[in-house]
């Protein structure tokens, strides 16, 4: 005779004639004090008996947990080779065995997902990934719903544009300021360490101007609209799309495309260039503090430099791009949004995924338009 | 009203669904039941034209659903109401008839206060989705299904999550339609005092089946149904799902 003792109950194994075996179990069976004893439970199935029977005529109860437990020890003296039977069982213990093990296995449907490679992985995630996207199919959705809103442009959601230029542009403003401020400055500093060595101080007016109007300005900001309305228009579409409410604008004969994405791509392709523009300005201003308090430069002094080293290229070249860094942004998040599947986590992914493709797809056109910029010899 | 012939339906390349054949009759409410899972309302998103199907026909008034932005042709209530959350109810329930008609706002204006009415929203005109309750949304939806009078409604689980009296309401609500205005009506439901209430005839779905394993008056296939599934489900035995 063997045994096993917790606090709640006790199991003991008895070793009868003709190679039948028991496990008799005593006392109240709940699966958080009899979890760690388990281990010593299992053991007592070892040697295997030809019939095992888990006597459990002496509990007085058990829970849901340590029913299971007890199901699963079952199975594993079959497995092992007994004629294994739980018997004795009475009131309460019954219901619970009832309960827990009188639903007949259900197989699914679904085929069990097949064991695959970690390259063949790789790319069934790459393929899901892109399927998933469909951004050639919304390229083409695009374009075709381009085609009808030209031809009836009253189909396009026209009053959401003001609102959503309120959100994206007016609510924007001030850490579109404080960004390009700090970065004027910073820059301005910059300049300023390396430039005052060669007594060169007047210089920061023309290095602040042209870096900030041509590249710092338009990049900054499309950086934060892509972080706080890209976000927010792939999360709104995003959560539409889960709760049926893209389903429900379908039915209702009206297309997403008109109704969502137009007014939001204009939206953006418009606020981009102006908050570049006034992102220029405080850029400048930036600049202008530390070449006036750093290196004694003269309020006239400083904007004359910057007005003989710009010309309207190169503000221009700026707003041109932040108008397309506004568009892809808006495309992105928009066709993120309508991809969005599978709830609340579906949501955050958009989300996500969103702002680092706008991210990554402002840094590349930034790339095309200098390379063009400079085959043009600007 | 419409025809559905060998219709399979799935997602991707699973199918869900396959060689249905139905007819709904002008005028009828019609039930699709079945327990969680079958493909119930994977049907309803394929006859509504949201989804194309794998193969078969669907057709509605001898064409198929339409798929293209356009004057809708019928009404659809979906599960959560699907009320656009940025836009009052009454802005919710005028945005077909703004869209789709020349009717001035005090018109539509006129439209959308009757309609909410209707579902008993009388006053709720300029709350948010936001503020109201779950079986409120679900009013607010059927408001906006009904705004432009469409001669088919169909309706996702228009019960669920709805306290008994509103369920009841809802349901005289959809026999009103049905009787006075002759709107024929598709629900998916698996609400048996809904169905029993309302339905003029059914088809039953089976996920092991992947097709209809019963067709007919509700209280027919009740009382008189040889197969246990069918039995099981409208006698609330544990084996129905």
């Amino acid at each position: 005779m063997e045994g096993a003792d917790t606090s709640g109950f006790r199991v003991e194994r008895i070793d009868l004639a003709g190679g039948r075996s028991a496990l008799r179990f005593v006392g109240e069976l709940r699966f958080r004090e009899c979890f760690d004893a388990w281990g010593r439970v299992r053991e007592l199935l070892a040697p295997a008996p030809p019939r095992l029977e888990l006597d459990v005529s002496g509990l007085e109860g058990m829970d849901g947990g340590a029913t299971a437990l007890l199901l699963e020890l079952r199975s594993e003296a079959a497995a092992a080779g007994s004629d294994a039977a739980i018997v004795g069982a009475a009131g309460r213990v019954q219901s619970m065995l009832e309960l827990y093990g009188g639903h007949p296995r259900r197989p699914s449907l679904l085929a069990p997902p097949a064991t695959i490679g970690i390259l063949e992985q790789i790319g069934q995630e790459t393929r899901s990934l892109l399927n998933e996207s469909n951004a050639l199919d919304f390229v083409g959705d695009t374009l075709l719903a381009g085609a009808q809103a030209a031809r009836r442009p009253g189909r396009v959601n026209w009053r959401a544009v003001p609102r959503l230029m309120e959100r994206a542009g007016a609510d924007g403003i001030p850490i579109v300021l404080m960004i390009n401020f700090l970065v004027g400055l910073v820059t301005g500093f910059q300049a300023a360490l390396q430039l005052e060595q060669f007594g060169a101080n007047i210089f920061v007016a023309d290095l602040v101007g042209l870096s900030v109007t041509r590249e710092l300005a338009p990049l900054m900001t499309a950086i934060i609209i892509a972080g706080r309305s890209g976000a927010a228009f792939s999360a709104e579409i995003g959560t539409m799309r889960v709760s049926e409410e893209i389903d429900a604008l379908r039915t209702l004969g009206l297309d997403p495309f008109h109704f969502l994405v137009f007014p939001r791509v204009l939206a953006l392709t418009l606020v981009a260039p102006l908050l570049t523009i006034l992102a220029d300005v405080i850029g400048i201003l930036g600049g202008l503090l530390v070449a006036m308090f750093s290196l004694d430069l003269t309020f006239h002094a400083y904007l004359a430099e910057t007005e003989k080293a710009l010309d309207l290229f190169d503000v221009f070249s700026g707003i041109l791009k932040s108008a397309v860094f506004g568009l892809n942004v808006a495309l992105i998040a928009c066709q993120r949004g309508l991809a969005t599947r599978g709830g609340a986590e579906g949501v955050g992914r958009a989300t996500t995924s969103a702002v680092v493709t706008s991210l990554f797809a402002i840094v590349v056109v930034d790339a095309i338009f200098t390379v063009i910029f400079h085959a043009f010899g600007r | 009203m419409i025809e559905v012939e060998r219709l399979t339906i799935g997602y991707g390349e699973r199918v869900v669904l396959e060689r249905l054949d139905f007819t709904i009759a002008r005028g009828q409410v019609f039930a699709i039941l079945g327990g969680s899972g079958c493909g119930k309302s994977t049907l309803l998103r394929h006859l509504i034209g949201l989804e194309a199907p794998m193969g078969g026909a669907i057709r509605i008034a001898g064409a198929p659903p339409v798929q293209e932005a356009g004057p809708p042709a019928y009404g659809v209530l979906f599960q959560s109401g699907a009320l656009f959350g940025s836009m009052t109810l009454a802005e919710n329930v005028a945005l077909p008839l703004r869209t789709w008609t020349t009717l001035d706002p005090q018109a539509v204006d006129t439209i959308v206060r009757a309609k909410l009415r209707l579902v008993g929203l009388e006053g709720f005109e300029n709350h948010l989705p936001a503020e109201i309750s779950g079986g409120m949304k679900k009013r607010a939806g059927i408001a906006r299904a009904l705004a432009l009078d469409p001669p088919l409604l169909f309706l996702d689980e228009p019960s669920a999550g709805l306290d008994p009296v509103s369920s009841v309401e809802l349901d005289q609500l959809l026999l009103t339609l049905n009787r006075s205005l002759g709107m024929t009506t598709v629900i998916v439901t698996h609400e048996l005092q809904s169905i029993f209430a309302v339905a003029d005839a059914c088809i039953m779905l089976d996920r092991g089946a992947r097709g209809i394993i019963a067709r007919g008056h509700p209280a027919e296939l009740r009382d008189h149904s040889g197969d246990a599934r069918v039995r099981a489900f409208f006698n609330r035995l544990p084996s129905a799902t």
